[in-house]
């Protein structure tokens, strides 16, 4: 169990930055996880950290010692690939046993610790299978096994999900979390899935061309998002983007498009205040939207026409037309639009975000 | 329907493939009858009374026993197999090892220098015997096994490196990063997890190195002399015709004797080979 550490981490290919000045300091225990679209630096950072790929300039430490030159077997690190790399030759239990073999632990240990890990993965019984002869899941479970056996200080994860079905996917999710509450080892762990982020993240590191956009606990990023990118990136389905001008009027900021127009909430109102007159970027989530009744603040509300209902049982689902451009509102099940039909929506005041249009920040 | 299918089948497929079928065995088959036919019956003018090449009532093995008793067959025999497995055994290490490099290092000029190996193996061993017999001569290696002991891997090493490397990068790198990982250094990653991944390819690989140097022809009749020295090829054609007269029963004796390795080690490895060929490596 260790901390690890990156400063001013860089990764050049030769012309193209894959990793630009990551800073980042995982504590004990924590389970980070790194999430972004794909080509976002998240595989190369985690790469770097298991000595797979060498570092342009910048140190990371594992447990407070510089690991830079280190060879991949000196960091007593484990990793976890996509495609699950087992040994096709072996046996689950050779599979599992290779990385104490290799690091000279005698028989009995090799197999008391072996015998732990399928246990605590429920495998016991494929022990003596081939790779070949596992469904997915299992051998999803054999290349966990794998990584738990050598008991390290840090688990990296390289988006172990992705080759499971939907199904399978939640349901590992959820082991994940167990065994990490169980084991405790500090783990890295890259997705470009959002909700694998938010779900299993005691923090979660939001990445794009090479930058960390954010860095925060997952209702922190989902609350409070830094930029544009963050916000239309976590939570699903995505935050409404909707460019607007901010005009002063009576005494208070308004922000106004074709065919909006709401009153900004006064506590966002003072920093906006110096945008007045300029166009900037008004987001708000689905579920911070929801139809207006006869009792709602006119100056909150807008009229929306409603192009597509999708019923998701839970919930509803409302693409609509505002002015020129469109959005998504997720309303209550039992709500009764149709469409072509108009209404109005009502704007959570307390949960709208507005972003600058140069540097896409938040404001 | 089913009728139309029927009938497609015979014309697209049994028929096709029975006239492949045959004509790749009839050498063999041709092969075979002559050995056992006894010499009245080769001999025979064409237009003979009872004249019938594809079949005998007197099938013989004298022809046989002439090769192994009259001619020097067996040490022939001998030398090939150990000029071939040698020649093999060197190519393989060197393939693996060069394969291997060029797959899978990054260093300056890898994709270069792969070109490079390939087209050594495209120059014509009819032209490349012509420098390498003066090689073998300044090292006094000629009339000795050593001569193509030492020269077969000139064709073979390219030619397993090129099979390997291509093997090798089917290979998901992920199983060496993880063997890395795990705790083993490069050269562990290799020989505990990459070649046994790879026996599919190594398997191939020596089968064709070892049927190349089996059947090589050319650089066995330049570089060997002495007729206790030849291989196979060389030894059946140049000691049983001599000058206009053809030894039909041996020569043909000695090259089914001779074709019985390479098919035993074809058969015997059929399935590695073809997924060698294919190459697919399954997690």
């Amino acid at each position: 169990m260790a901390r690890v550490a990156m400063r001013s981490l860089n990764k050049n290919y030769d012309e193209v930055r894959a990793v630009i000045d990551v800073n980042l300091d995982i504590k004990d225990q924590e389970f980070v996880v790194l999430v972004g679209p794909s080509g976002c630096g998240k595989t190369t950072t985690l790469r770097m950290v298991a000595g797979l790929e060498s570092i342009t300039s910048g140190h990371i430490s594992i447990d407070e010692k510089i690991v830079n030159e280190l060879p991949p077997m000196d960091r007593d690190i484990a990793m976890v690939f996509q495609n699950y790399a087992l040994y096709p030759h072996m046996s689950v239990y050779d599979n599992m046993a290779f990385g104490l073999k290799m690091r000279k632990f005698d028989k009995p240990e090799i197999a008391k610790r072996v015998q732990e890990a399928a246990e605590i993965l429920g495998i016991e019984q494929l022990l003596h299978r081939k790779p070949r002869q596992l469904s997915g899941g299992q051998r999803q479970r054999v290349a966990l096994g794998r990584a738990i056996v050598r008991h390290p200080q840090v688990f990296l994860f390289d988006e172990p999900l992705s080759n499971l079905d939907a199904k399978l996917r939640v349901q590992m999710r959820v082991e994940l979390k167990k065994l990490h509450e169980r084991l405790g080892t500090t783990a890295i762990y890259v997705t470009h899935d959002q909700v694998e982020a938010m779900t299993l993240g005691d923090r979660v590191v939001v990445m794009k061309d090479g930058l960390v956009q954010q860095v925060g606990d997952p209702m922190e990023l989902y609350n409070e998002p830094a930029n544009r990118f963050v916000a239309g990136f976590i939570g699903s389905p995505a935050m409404n983007f909707l460019n607007v001008r901010l005009s002063g009027e009576n005494g208070s900021l308004w922000a106004e498009s074709d065919g909006m127009k709401i009153k900004v909430p006064a506590p966002l109102a003072g920093g906006l205040g110096s945008h007045a007159g300029k166009d900037v970027t008004f987001g708000i989530r689905p579920e911070d939207l929801r139809i207006a009744g006869d009792g709602d603040d006119t100056d909150l509300t807008f009229p929306a026409t409603v192009e597509v209902v999708e019923r998701l049982g839970s919930e509803i689902l409302l693409d609509v037309a505002v002015g020129r451009g469109t959005m998504v509102a997720s309303v209550e099940p039992t709500a009764t639009a149709k469409v072509h039909e108009g209404l109005h929506l009502a704007v959570n005041p307390n949960r709208v975000h507005f972003f600058d249009n140069d540097t896409e920040a938040a404001i | 329907m089913i009728e139309g299918a029927h009938w497609r089948r015979w014309v697209f497929f049994y028929v096709p493939v029975t006239g492949f079928v045959v004509a790749l065995l009839f050498p063999f088959y041709w092969m075979v009858i002559t050995t056992i036919r006894p010499d009245r019956e080769l001999y025979r003018p064409w237009n003979s009374v009872n004249y019938n090449p594809f079949w005998t009532w007197a099938p013989t093995l004298e022809h046989i026993r002439d090769l192994l008793t009259t001619t020097l067959f067996s040490t022939w025999m001998l030398n090939t197999m150990i000029i071939s497995l040698a020649a093999t055994a060197i190519s393989l290490f060197c393939g693996l090892l060069a394969g291997y490099a060029l797959s899978r290092l990054k260093f300056p000029f890898a994709g270069s220098i792969g070109t490079g190996i390939f087209i050594t193996y495209l120059v014509p061993q009819t032209l490349l015997f012509i420098p390498l017999s003066d090689i073998i001569r300044n090292f006094r290696l000629g009339d000795s096994p050593w001569a193509l002991i030492l020269t077969y891997p000139t064709f073979l090493i390219p030619f397993c490196t090129w099979l390997l490397m291509g093997y090798f990068k089917s290979i998901p790198k992920e199983l060496e990063e993880c063997a890395r990982i795990d705790g083993a250094p490069r050269w562990k990653a290799m020989l505990y997890i990459i070649f046994p991944v790879a026996i599919p390819g190594i398997l191939s690989a020596g089968i064709f190195a070892f049927t190349l140097s089996w059947n090589e022809f050319i650089y066995a009749l330049v570089f060997l002399s002495s007729p206790e020295q030849k291989t196979v090829p060389v030894g059946v054609t140049s000691e049983l015709v001599r000058g206009d007269v053809f030894f039909w029963g041996e020569l043909m004796a000695g090259a089914l004797l001779g074709s019985i390795p390479v098919a035993f080690v074809y058969s015997f490895f059929v399935e590695y080979y073809v997924s060698g060929i294919t190459g697919s490596v399954k997690g």
